[in-house]
């Protein structure tokens, strides 16, 4: 029987996803209290960078995975003559 | 003290390979750099490597700082992946890796366009030995393919180079710009080796069948050698923003849903590279400094990627995000190392990539390209995404694949200890890196504005993944394979090529059946009149003979008669 390893154990992912949401919200509230120089006009939106991370990979992934309706191909595709 | 050629050393030590028993071959290709990379640092500057041809003098060593960052590196990339390739007794691999990394040295320190044209052809030939050691069949179709687009490189370079000495008379390799057709060619050719978009894919399809070391080796040289002769021949070139710019969000796509995990680290390699060559373009001095930080700091962390996954498919023999998973369990070493290279391309503060990559960034901003910044910035949260939580995720967490793999050889894991701590040390103390950069750097990385910023990005770039995956809207990984511009030639133009085929073939069958059957026609005539139931063919009796010859001879008589007589 293999031994239990440290993501075996479904409460320890919970923590490190907990730990997480805690680091975000704690980033989110800086931008309240931090005062960044800013070039763009952009920056200067609080939260702005917060926004730009989650919906920037979001859209990534879902983009990507819509690509796959017409990129994707079986293993072999190049390999057949058909 | 005697100096000698970084190149004549590689060549020597590559000579000593070949000799050498397979296992001391190993152990050469380990001290080869070592002992370059003394003699580079002890290098008799008035040394003089020029020889002549034709009626040029051809320069094969100048040392500036631009070139002497990139030999530094080189030697350093050839090191660790000489360590990383320490166990393997292949003498094929040995000799190519050593005549590879010399060449691509020998490229950086070429004084001029025909000597680094000389070194740039050698490392494409001497490169693609790495790839067909893996001696399986689709290494050797990719090895040839790589090799073909390699040459078409080289041919446009130096068809370029001509051109350009017959207009300028000159084969100095300073600044070129894009003005006239043989600047386009040379810009051309080192585009397709810096994996442009469109000509991107020869990297994608070869390095993942290269053999696990010596996609190490590759990963290092080409497309920094690229790199480093875009930024001695067309800083500032406007056109370089945009393209770099496409390079860092086009790749990011495919990674995305890339199921190999090697060719996910090429994809995300497109993209580092357009970070730099986005740099280029911009051209002011913070923005070079970050392009060619950004080489350095990418061959050490790509480096190390690279050999984290050539370590787990040395030791289960998979690639593929579909098979594997849970390795944590029993390769927690290379599961740490990997997250070093993971949060070095992720740009992490305190790890490599945050020190070069931001220094783009902020040059972009300042220079008023803020659709570009915009572009990069994405791009930053994406090269996250895949190369920093999908690969890790993947290989080594994920779902469970069952496999039970022993961490790799102790060589292996020497090599990527030596990276990671490279990682982590220009992360947190850049300056000595600052201190070797063409341009003095009056840049402050760990400035709080850049640093929370970067936290922000980085963090809610993982939220998402974390969501993505909680919710299920994640794609999971499948065994598949994504079409990209290689298609082109890989599918459409072999397509055209058979149909073009087809075509001839029917014109060809078309042409012959009325050939053949005018033959016919005139066989069938010939056999009318002469065949052997023919008139002409029949025999006659000789009372027939006998009659025809006694009129022949009444008519001639009768000729001959009116003849006489009428005259």
């Amino acid at each position: 029987m293999d031994k239990k390893h440290l993501f075996d154990n479904p409460r320890n992912v919970k923590r490190l996803l907990w730990l997480i949401y805690a680091i975000c919200t704690g980033l989110a509230l800086l931008d309240f209290v931090f005062h960044r120089h800013v070039v763009h006009d952009l920056e200067a939106i609080p939260g702005f960078y917060a926004i730009y991370g989650f919906g920037g990979c979001t859209l990534l992934v879902l983009v990507a995975k819509e690509m796959r309706k017409f990129l994707m191909r079986d293993e072999d595709y190049y390999d057949r003559d058909d | 003290m005697i100096s000698l050629h970084p190149v004549a050393i590689f060549l020597v030590g590559a000579l000593l390979a070949a000799l050498a028993g397979r296992r001391y071959g190993a152990v050469v290709v380990v001290l080869t750099p070592v002992v370059s990379f003394l003699n580079l640092i002890f290098l008799d500057s008035d040394a003089n490597w020029t020889f002549k041809v034709l009626d040029y003098s051809v320069d094969l060593m100048r040392v500036d700082r631009l070139s002497l960052l990139f030999g530094y590196l080189f030697h350093l990339a050839a090191f660790i992946g000489a360590v990383f390739a320490l166990h393997v007794r292949d003498r094929i691999q040995q000799v190519a890796a050593l005549l590879y990394g010399g060449s691509a040295i020998g490229a950086v320190f070429a004084g001029d366009l025909v000597a680094f044209f000389l070194f740039w052809e050698l490392a494409a030939v001497t490169s693609v030995f790495l790839i067909w050691a893996r001696r399986i069949p689709q290494a050797m179709a990719a090895g040839m393919r790589y090799l073909i687009i390699q040459v078409i490189s080289g041919l446009l370079f130096f068809a370029g180079v001509v051109m350009r000495v017959h207009e300028t008379g000159s084969i100095a390799f300073d600044f070129i710009g894009l003005t006239g057709l043989a600047s386009w060619l040379i810009f051309i050719a080192l585009g397709i080796k810096c994996a442009f978009p469109m000509v991107h894919n020869w990297l994608t399809d070869a390095y993942p069948e290269a053999t696990p070391t010596g996609a190490v080796f590759l990963s290092a040289f080409t497309t920094k050698l690229a790199v480093y002769a875009l930024a001695r021949g067309y800083p500032g070139t406007d056109l370089l923003i945009y393209i770099g710019a496409a390079m860092t969000v086009f790749p990011i796509f495919f990674a995305v849903i890339e199921n190999d995990l090697r060719r996910v680290l090429c994809y995300s390699m497109i993209n580092q590279i357009g970070f730099m060559v986005c740099g280029i373009g911009i051209g002011t001095a913070l923005a070079l400094n970050g392009a060619v930080s950004h080489a350095f700091n990418d061959v050490i962390f790509k480096g190390l990627l690279f050999m984290t996954m050539g370590s787990v498919l040395h030791m289960t023999g998979r690639m593929n995000g579909s098979d594997l998973g849970g390795l944590y369990k029993t390769m927690p070493v290379t599961t740490g190392l990997c997250i070093v290279g993971a949060a070095s391309i992720s740009a992490f503060p305190l790890f490599s990539g945050f020190v070069s990559k931001s220094m783009v960034m902020v040059a972009a901003l300042e220079e008023g390209h803020g659709g570009v910044w915009l572009m990069l910035l994405f791009a930053s949260a994406g090269v996250f995404h895949h190369a920093g939580i999908k690969i890790p995720f993947f290989a080594f967490f994920g779902h469970d694949s069952g496999l039970r793999v022993k961490e790799p050889p102790l060589n292996m894991l020497a090599a990527m200890f030596i990276s990671a701590v490279l990682c982590i040390g220009i992360g947190a103390y850049p300056w000595p890196l600052y201190d070797l950069l063409p341009f003095p750097v009056v840049y402050d990385p760990f400035d709080l504005t850049h640093v929370v910023a970067q936290i922000q990005l980085l963090f809610f770039g993982a939220m998402a993944f974390v969501w993505l995956k909680l919710s299920g809207l994640y794609p999971p990984e499948l065994r598949s394979l994504n079409i990209d511009a290689e298609w082109l030639y890989r599918r459409l133009a072999w397509r055209l090529a058979l149909s073009v085929g087809g075509v001839v073939k029917q014109v060809d069958v078309a042409v012959r059946r009325v050939a053949l059957d005018g033959v016919g026609v005139a066989i069938a005539t010939v056999r009318r009149h002469c065949g052997p139931d023919a008139l002409l063919a029949q025999s006659w009796t000789t009372g027939v003979a006998t009659l025809w010859v006694a009129l022949l001879l009444g008519a001639t008589l009768v000729i001959y008669y009116l003849h006489s007589s009428l005259l």
